[in-house]
């Protein structure tokens, strides 16, 4: 369990060096994005347009977050991480035609997203669910926000990170995974499991 | 007097109490799982969602993000009918607005998000009668991460108690990490769809302290309780001991052609509140006696 601080832009080198249980703390900017900024962004991109940030390099948070505005400025009150797998069928083209190098969420995504994430080096950190006051910890400030008419769960956020974390590497750029290793733990228990409960 | 400005007010309360402090028997039972987990990734799991309960607490500020869609179960005493939406409705727009909870209920199919967590049909309200002399009111903010893991499956009596077994293990393996375990299984046996769905969900208003009161019913929630945890899917599905805080079985009796079973999973942020409305207006909080205590 090797400690990491990272800092964005993230280059493909501080990404190559974690290995599934590594603990990352990020600084710097994070955008948040779940389904409705993946189905957004991915359509803009392909009708050749711009979207409103640069998300190479980026990390990139499934999260919606509760905000509330003071003084005209967004505060953020709470910000743990959305169900990534919901992002499973859009996150390789995301990754791969964006260049985002870090997905922040929870519970893991499937396995065209791992052996994207292989390929052109970007890494999953799991971040604990539902604990969205200590996540709220990590971010010093709010940047911006993008498509607020998609609502405020589903909006871009912008923001700034400082020592954004414990995050866990559970996906890494070598085609690991935690939850994977979970997985098959759970299949070997699975006679354990069927004894307790006297299935044949 | 119950006026629709007490059932507001109790409302607003509640939501808030809901979201800011968890019910007593969730709190213990989390702590106990953070001493039993040995490894360092579960323990550093729970570490993080004990220390969020005591953040949410002292705020008081919403311990996650996703302060759910609003399920409500109104149960009038005697003699106690009365309109009670409208009065539910603005405590719910209030709580939104100070407490602050996330908007989130939206149109199925446009999404459009009214803003306000009020929209058609929402907030749900149940509605049940007693002879007590009071109205009561229970709340359950209900977070999609879970509700989206849950399952009904309408099994032929011939697979039995057997069929019921291999069908929440298999939906608690698929679910894995992503309804926010550990998490709290309930479930519904018998009725007919809807029955067994309507009785999962309310499977999860029982503290997980508080075993069904038929013997056969509290063994199989006992046996599913233990054989979940020995899964391995852990706290977050990183992996550990601690998968599941307790399975809440309901049942009702059902065709004798049908079995159908539900599984309704509750994320470990298991949010719920009760409240009493006596008949001179004062509202008696059950589930949270005093303000930001339990």
């Amino acid at each position: 369990m090797t400690e990491f601080s990272l800092s964005t832009p993230l280059d493909e080198a501080a990404i190559r060096q974690l290995n599934i249980g590594d603990v990352v703390y990020l600084n710097g900017t994070i955008f948040t994005g779940r389904d409705e900024v993946h189905i957004h962004a991915l359509k803009l991109l392909n009708e050749g347009k711009d979207i409103p940030v640069e998300l190479k390099d980026a990390a990139l948070f499934h999260c919606g977050p509760i905000m509330q505005k003071e003084h005209e400025k967004w505060h953020l009150v709470a910000a743990g991480p959305t169900t990534s797998s919901r992002m499973n069928s859009l996150e390789p083209e995301f990754i791969s035609k964006f260049g985002v190098r870090a997905i922040i969420g929870k519970g893991g995504m499937s396995k065209p997203t791992l052996d994207v994430m292989g390929d052109f080096g970007c890494v999953y950190l799991a971040i604990t669910g539902g604990a969205a006051l200590l996540a709220a910890k990590g971010i010093k400030n709010v940047l911006g926000v993008h498509w607020l008419d998609l609502g405020m769960p589903e909006a871009l956020w912008v923001l700034e990170s400082q020592n954004f974390g414990p995050l866990i590497v559970a996906m890494d750029s070598h085609g690991k995974s935690l939850y994977e290793k979970v997985r098959s733990d759970t299949e070997r228990n699975m006679e354990d499991v069927r004894k307790i409960l006297k299935l044949d | 007097m119950i006026t629709e400005n007490v059932v507001k007010q109790a409302t607003f309360e509640l939501l808030r109490n809901a979201v800011t402090v968890l019910p007593r028997d969730i709190n213990e039972a989390l702590k106990k799982a953070y001493e039993t987990e040995e490894e360092a990734i579960p323990k550093m799991q729970l570490k993080n969602i004990l220390d969020n309960i005591e953040l949410a607490k002292a705020g008081p500020l919403p311990m996650c993000q996703d302060t759910g869609i609003h399920i409500f179960y109104v149960t009038y005493g005697k003699d106690m009918i009365m309109k009670v939406e409208e009065a539910i409705k603005d405590g719910l727009r209030e709580a939104t607005k100070s407490v602050p909870l996330r908007p989130n209920a939206v149109h199925p199919l446009t999404r459009n998000n009214p803003g306000d967590n009020t929209g058609l049909k929402m907030p749900y309200i149940n509605y049940r009668f007693s002879d007590e002399d009071f109205l009561e009111i229970a709340v359950m903010p209900k977070g999609a991460g879970s509700e989206n893991m849950s399952a009904l499956k309408m099994l032929t009596p011939s697979q039995g108690l057997a069929g019921i077994k291999e069908f929440v293990l298999n939906t608690m393996v698929n679910a894995g990490g992503k309804p926010c375990p550990p998490t709290i299984i309930g479930m519904g046996i018998g009725g007919s769809a809807d029955i067994s769905m309507k009785l999962a969900k309310e499977a999860l208003l029982r503290p997980v302290n508080a075993p069904n009161k038929d013997p056969q019913i509290a063994e199989l929630e006992k046996d599913l309780y233990e054989a979940i945890n020995t899964l391995g899917i852990g706290p977050m599905g990183l992996g550990g001991k601690t998968t599941v805080l307790g399975v809440n079985i309901e049942y009702a009796y059902c065709h004798t052609a049908s079995l159908p079973v539900a599984v309704n999973i509750q994320c470990w942020a298991a949010r719920r509140a009760t409240a009493r409305i006596h008949k001179d207006g004062s509202i008696e909080h059950i589930t949270h006696p005093k303000e930001g205590e339990i």
